[in-house]
């Protein structure tokens, strides 16, 4: 290469130690790949990363880039320090949307890498934390080339700005035994249903669809997302007795005492004397630690759903919160189970549009207004797996008491007729 | 726009056709799963067949000739299907049980580290940081490669009482998320305001409603409209600072590193918790950041000594309690470890339970 190398000698450092460097990465971009506008890009991005690291600030901007069509699905990054580092001057990322759990083959992410490197800078990372396969510096003109060539065979843009995000949804079904849920059907009926949404921003603020199969919920939804799907089970657990006394038998008692049984959040377990397992279904709260533990002897019963949860965010703008219950079991098998799910989603969406502040996530609505008025917006009805206590302040108007009180009796005999 | 592509809105792609087949047969039907080493996991169907999954971590930010190279691993020795896990390790699953053993060298040899199942301490999620992001206090891969060189017999082994998610987050917007513990940037000082640029660039109504405590109003300096910052008021969040860059958050020698422990988003055992804070004040200090590091091993030897097994972070503090984590940790606890944002009180002491 003719031109000036710039010398990184901050970065070299990171290229020591035994852990994959980035760095190196990027230098091999910058050394050997065969094409020279991606040698550049990288000696310019590896100049201003240098840059920073001496000054310890950023120097990107935003902008406003979008493909034709579109609203969203691009960060925009234009370098304030382009004069020194020119070929990276535009480095635009483009999120796009991973096939739902994140499989691909071999052959796929050659596709991708090879469309990556026609128009882009060769870096990408599986994924971001949204979920987005991130496709990382592109100048503004071939934003659009490399999204047409990608659409092409199958991949979207994914969610930037007030608008749906791209979902997530663990590997679930796939390859996991404590899967209680078609989380794959679950992401896309969703995230497909909202796709004008996703690609034009007009919502109050961010919406997060997350999937987990069970409730380890590796996705993080209840933390992370504005609509949490959670698989569940409501009959009892599974428990292989005979694998459970092999357990035992190789682990020993105390063991087992130590590691399971006292570690029950509600006390339902109790180990018999001739070493099988009692468990307290009725006060079972599907934590999934004993499962965990021995999952060749424990698992999720067979009348399945999910469990979901609205509100889930970090900390801007008035500190964390976790999403809260309003769906405590709804039953996902047939067409039209899905299509319940759609419309509560609809539903939400809908109700905080109309009600959300500008740059008001979901939950921060729900703490500004009570979750009763959210739920009478959007048509559920209180439930008592939606609070941790019930109202400890006396300062509260009940006027209607009765009039509630009878709505609950007439719920209650409404469910044991139709059960 | 004449002549421009209509976009196809296919939205998000179905993942089964880039399932490997034993896991689409196998769709939920799976058993039961064993740990038959690090980095290695293997499912059972109960149709009798098993799929192995071997999980290696990478620098995340891949360039595509890295990405060839984990192609060519996947092509010459497993099946050709991977997928990435939610902290970006790259995972090869193969039906043959056979493959594992060479395919796990062959990561190895090209420098990819075979581990982070169980109770590991688990790749480090990050975010942009230096390298892309327009707010960022400091990098996020630099911080992550210069710790996961230290952690990364932990990473490799079942070290740990339980897992561990570690994450890293370049503003307190924190994109990284919950984490056992959390390495997040703090800012220490105001914004300072570039008066010349704020009437241009900022929408002021919406730079007011960001502030968390209702600390910016509009004011007109030197002739110009502009924004002015209640300086004793203001948490130095940072809020500000996107929809109105001339309000520099980021400075050299004031942003600096905290850290925050218990983050835990599963409701195994106990109900979900967010992370707390246990340090603060720690320098921001490229190309290696060492005292971020040396305080993250310093409260992993402490857990690893003290926790039982099973007990995630959160779980173990729950059971030992706060003075005696501050004890064990030789951290200090200050004035800012107590809590006075909405809601506060829920986090203090009202009972007489204390240990002696």
């Amino acid at each position: 290469m003719a031109k000036k190398v710039h010398l990184t000698p901050m970065l070299d450092e990171l290229e020591k130690g035994p852990w994959p460097s980035f760095i190196s990465g990027i230098k091999r971009l910058r050394d050997e790949h065969g094409d020279e506008r991606i040698n550049g890009v990288a000696n310019s991005l590896l100049g201003q990363l240098e840059h920073s690291y001496e000054t310890r600030k950023g120097y990107w901007k935003g902008g406003t880039v979008s493909v034709y069509g579109y609203g969203s699905g691009i960060i925009p990054r234009f370098s304030e320090v382009a004069q020194a580092f020119q070929e990276s001057r535009e480095f635009h990322t483009l999120r796009v949307q991973p096939p739902a759990g994140n499989y691909y083959t071999t052959d796929m992410l050659r596709q991708l890498g090879d469309s990556w490197e026609k128009f882009g800078s060769g870096l990408v990372t599986f994924h971001g934390q949204t979920g987005n396969i991130m496709f990382i510096g592109t100048s503004t003109e071939n934003t659009q080339h490399f999204f047409n060539e990608i659409n092409e065979y199958g991949f979207d843009l994914g969610g930037a700005g007030p608008c749906v995000r791209t979902g997530m949804s663990c590997v679930g079904a796939a390859r996991c035994e404590q899967s209680c849920a078609d989380e794959m059907r679950i992401h896309r009926t969703l995230l497909n249903n909202f796709t004008d949404d996703v690609h034009r921003p007009a919502l109050p603020y961010k919406f997060k669809f997350k999937v987990s199969g069970c409730s380890n919920d590796c996705m993080s939804s209840i933390e992370r997302s504005d609509f949490a799907i959670i698989g569940t089970w409501r009959d009892d657990m599974k428990v292989d007795q005979q694998a459970f006394k092999d357990y035992v038998a190789k682990k020993g008692r105390q063991h087992t005492i130590d590691n399971i049984i006292t570690r029950c959040p509600t006390k339902a377990l109790s180990l018999n004397d001739d070493d099988s397992l009692e468990v307290d279904n009725r006060n079972c709260v599907r934590c999934m630690h004993c499962l965990n533990v021995v999952p060749k002897a424990l698992s999720p019963g067979d009348d399945k759903g999910v469990t979901i949860l609205i509100g889930g965010k970090r900390t801007l703008k008035i500190g964390d919160l976790m999403g809260t219950v309003i769906v405590p079991f709804m039953k996902l098998e047939d067409e039209e189970d899905f299509e319940a799910l759609t419309e509560l989603a609809e539903e939400v969406i809908d109700y905080w549009a109309e009600n959300g502040l500008e740059h008001e996530r979901c939950g921060e609505m729900v703490e500004r207004i009570g979750l009763v008025n959210f739920l009478e917006g959007i048509g559920v009805e209180v439930d008592p797996n939606m609070i941790s206590e019930t109202r400890t302040s006396s300062y509260v108007r009940m006027d209607d008491w009765d009039i509630e009180a009878k709505k609950w009796f007439d719920r209650k005999a409404g469910q044991k007729k139709a059960s | 726009m004449q002549g421009q592509r209509t976009p196809i809105e296919s939205g998000c792609p179905d993942g089964f056709q880039y399932m490997h087949p034993t896991m689409r047969k196998n769709y939920g039907n799976w058993a039961y799963h064993e740990d038959p080493r690090p980095g290695v996991l293997k499912h059972t169907s109960r149709s009798g067949e098993a799929i192995y999954t071997v999980r290696a971590g990478t620098q995340r930010i891949l360039d595509v000739l890295t990405l060839r190279k984990l192609c060519d691993i996947g092509d010459q020795y497993a099946e050709g299907y991977v997928r990435f896990t939610i902290r970006s390790n790259i995972e090869y699953m193969v039906a043959d049980g056979n493959k594992v053993e060479p395919l796990i060298e062959a990561l190895e040899k090209e420098g990819f580290v075979v581990g982070g199942t169980k109770n590991s301490v688990a790749m480090i999620s990050h975010t942009q940081g230096w390298l892309h992001c327009d707010i960022p206090g400091t990098d996020a891969s630099g911080v992550v490669k210069s710790m996961m060189d230290e952690l990364i017999e932990d990473f490799k082994g079942w070290n740990m009482p339980n897992r561990v998610h570690i994450t890293t987050s370049c503003c307190q917007i924190n994109c990284g998320g919950q984490g056992d513990i959390a390495i997040n940037i703090q800012h220490t000082k105001p914004p300072k305001i570039n008066h010349d640029l704020v009437a241009n660039i900022c929408e002021r109504p919406s730079v007011v409603a960001r502030c968390p405590v209702a600390a910016i109003r509009p004011a007109l300096v030197n002739g110009k409209p502009s924004l002015e910052v209640d300086e004793k008021k203001c948490i130095c969040c940072g809020a500000c600072y996107p929809p109105c860059t001339p309000m520099q958050i980021n400075d050299p020698e004031n942003t600096k590193l905290a850290i925050w422990v218990g983050g835990n988003h599963s409701n195994a055992r106990s109900k979900p918790t967010f992370q707390k804070l246990v340090a603060a004040g720690i320098p921001n200090n490229p190309p290696r950041w060492p005292e971020a590091t040396a305080i993250v091993k310093k409260i992993l030897q402490t857990y690893k000594d003290n926790a039982r097994d099973w007990e995630r972070l959160s779980d173990w503090i729950e059971r030992i309690g706060w003075p005696q984590f501050f004890e064990l940790t030789e951290l200090p606890f200050t004035k800012f470890h107590v809590d006075n944002w909405r809601g506060a009180r829920r986090s203090l002491n009202a009972s007489t339970h204390i240990r002696f």
